[in-house]
């Protein structure tokens, strides 16, 4: 990739994001969403995280902006640590999301033009009237809205117009970095094609880094420059797209690559799949050791007694797995 | 004759804002043991399709011509009775949404007895017993003690299993897949269409797959149908509607997905948005979003035309085509 000179934008350190939860009258217990996370992404690059539902994906995205104050961990942007609230603040206008659903995440009440602009009205972004006009015509033909559109409401756009108002509103602070999460989930096929492209050629426009946070894999591979694989609040495996996709190294990982339905029947006829047998454990009663093992095929006792080291096996290619030698 | 045949089905909603045709000219045969897939974005009339087979259209929603056989027997306007005889008991339906589809007050053995009791002539201790044989064909472990639970105590995946033992426990000729997948996760999808295809094989009933997932029909489909705005654009063998796409849809569809091929580069999506039911153009519904639309699109209509011995679409290009060709004249 022709990331490898470039400079780290944002650098997540064993990141933890633990919630209470009441298990009893007066007994809380600790929800491990986001447990000892690290990765780096660079500058103009897209990171893309995969994983299933409750594996803690959206809420590494949400921590990564102090939506949600870390448990502990450290958060550098562009090599400075967001520590104190005045950091955070900064760091918003540098730091953006996009929502999954195109539905609630837009305020019916407000006009298109209003809710664009609210960022900018927020970190008082502009001098005159004029100002905040002229910005706000200029996001929405950067996503594909007319003008025209500025002062209607959010329902009266389609699911994907919807979208693209909330990719208006994330550019208005002219950020250097977008977390998106699930933004296609929501969308139909054609639909999606559409936003993804756009989201593509902002990055080339405006030169933005993206956190690309979704559970269909074939889009995160075509968006993403490398793709890391979470389950059950841990990290499992980081390495280059095509890499992944190609020569998974983590079991979890394998049967993930194995199980999307490929749109091509002769390829869909012939493809191994690897079944996993059984569901994801709660995360509130998480297996000891490496989370996976209880439906790994390949578990030892071994693999109860310790979280395997996430480390890197190969230039650019990290694995948490113990046996990740013996079963490749 | 056909298990099911479907011939030019109209089905209406008629809301305040005027008829919403959301069913326009839909026929189909499905032969029995046949995995028939059926494409299309929200609001193409895929899911009323299947829910006008069912006859289970919601208060507004009215068949308004056509006709549904079902082994030769006629079922549009059969009533009631009739129609109490076929749902559940020769066609059966799973939907999309596994947590909303159980009802959370019983216990998941009451409601899996409740279609037995219902359709056959088992008593309760018999009924109790293929319901414990149902859970085991979708793989529940543990039946006995599952039978005691709530949906709740259940995940989703093993929801969906309780609904397709349930859609199953009257061995159905017919098993309606509504979206069954949708919501779940992958590996999730992936265990859940290996029990499908499994107990097809088992059991040898026909499938009605209903979903937008391209990939879920080129790996569960034999047949497949296209559609766009209520009309079947396309229909054909799986590989011959994914090697010898002959809709400029169907085309559009199969670009916009990211696969190896188009790695790297930039997606070719079908521009603007899906239609409005309630304004549906003159000409084909899809003209407006084509980039290939001649005059006579805009114009009138494509019939569906035989591309091969099994294959049809209703696309003016094709007549374009053979045109060129010199294969016919005016």
């Amino acid at each position: 990739m022709s990331n490898e000179n470039k400079k780290t934008l944002v650098e997540v350190k064993h990141l933890k994001e633990y919630f209470n939860i009441n298990v009893g009258a007066f007994k809380t217990k600790p929800l491990k969403a986001v447990d000892d996370v690290s990765f780096t992404i660079k500058e103009g690059e897209t990171l893309g995280l995969v994983g299933e539902s409750g594996c803690g994906k959206t809420t590494v995205g949400r921590t990564l902006l102090n939506l949600y104050k870390p448990t502990s961990g450290e958060i550098w942007f562009d090599g400075k640590e967001i520590k104190t609230k005045k950091d955070i603040k900064e760091f918003r206008k540098d730091a953006t999301m996009v929502f999954q659903d195109p539905y609630s995440s837009l305020n019916p009440r407000m006009t298109v033009s209003d809710i664009i602009a609210e960022p900018l009205d927020i970190h008082k972004m502009y001098k005159t009237k004029q100002e905040r006009q002229d910005r706000i015509l200029e996001l929405m033909s950067y996503v594909g809205l007319n003008s025209e559109h500025a002062s209607r409401y959010a329902h009266e756009f389609s699911g994907g117009q919807r979208q693209r108002i909330g990719i208006a509103r994330s550019l208005a602070v002219d950020p250097k970095f977008i977390v998106c999460d699930e933004p296609v989930s929501a969308l139909d096929v054609s639909i999606q094609a559409q936003v993804i492209n756009m989201f593509e050629e902002l990055q080339d426009k405006l030169n933005l880094t993206y956190l690309f946070i979704a559970h269909d894999l074939l889009v995160v591979r075509h968006i993403s420059d490398r793709i890391a694989v979470m389950y059950l609040g841990k990290m499992v495996e980081l390495a280059d797209a095509d890499e992944i996709y190609k020569r998974p190294l983590h079991p979890y990982s394998k049967s993930l690559m194995s199980a999307v339905p490929i749109p091509d029947p002769k390829i869909a006829r012939e493809n191994q799949r690897i079944v996993l047998s059984g569901d994801i454990p709660s995360p509130l009663n998480a297996p000891s050791g490496c989370p996976f093992r209880t439906r790994c095929p390949h578990a030892t006792a071994a693999c109860a007694e310790s979280m395997p080291e996430f480390k890197e096996v190969s230039k650019g290619h990290f694995v948490a797995c113990h046996r990740v030698g013996e079963i490749n | 004759m056909s298990l099911l045949e479907v011939k030019d089905l109209h089905t209406s909603f008629f809301t305040d804002a005027g008829e919403v045709k959301a069913v326009n000219g839909v026929s189909f045969n499905l032969d029995e043991g046949k995995v028939l897939g059926i494409v299309g974005e929200s609001g193409s009339g895929k899911s009323v399709t299947a829910y006008s087979i069912m006859q289970i259209l919601a208060g507004a929603g009215k068949i308004v011509s056509g006709s549904i056989k079902f082994r030769g027997q006629e079922l549009v306007n059969s009533g009631e009775s009739v129609m109490k005889t076929i749902r559940g008991n020769k066609i059966s339906i799973i939907f999309q949404d596994p947590m909303t589809s159980l009802n959370p007050t019983y216990t998941i053995g009451k409601q899996l007895m409740e279609a037995i009791l219902l359709h056959t002539d088992r008593n309760k201790e018999q009924a109790r017993e293929r319901a414990i044989e149902m859970l085991q064909l979708v793989n529940v472990n543990e039946p006995e003690k599952r039978m005691k639970q709530y949906p709740h105590e259940f995940s989703g995946g093993m929801r969906q299993r309780v609904m397709i033992a349930m859609a199953l426990a009257c061995e159905p000729d017919i098993l309606i897949a509504d979206e069954p997948t949708t919501a779940l996760d992958v590996t999730i999808q992936a265990q859940i269409l290996e029990l499908m295809q499994n107990i097809q094989k088992k059991l040898g009933m026909a499938i009605i797959m209903i979903t937008h997932d391209l990939g879920v029909v080129a790996q569960m489909c034999d047949e497949v149908i296209v559609m766009y705005a209520g009309s079947i654009c396309e229909q054909g063998t799986a590989d011959a509607i994914f090697y010898n796409p002959c809709h400029e849809y169907t085309k559009g569809l199969i670009r916009s997905i990211p696969t190896d091929a188009n790695s790297g580069q930039r997606l070719k999506p079908i521009s603007g948005t899906p239609i409005d039911l309630l304004n549906m153009p003159k000409g084909c519904a899809f003209a407006p979003r084509c980039e290939q639309a001649l005059k006579i699109c805009l114009r009138e209509k494509c019939q569906r035309m035989q591309i091969d011995a099994d294959h049809q679409a209703a696309c003016w290009m094709n007549v374009k085509k053979l045109k060129e060709g010199g294969a016919i004249n005016e």
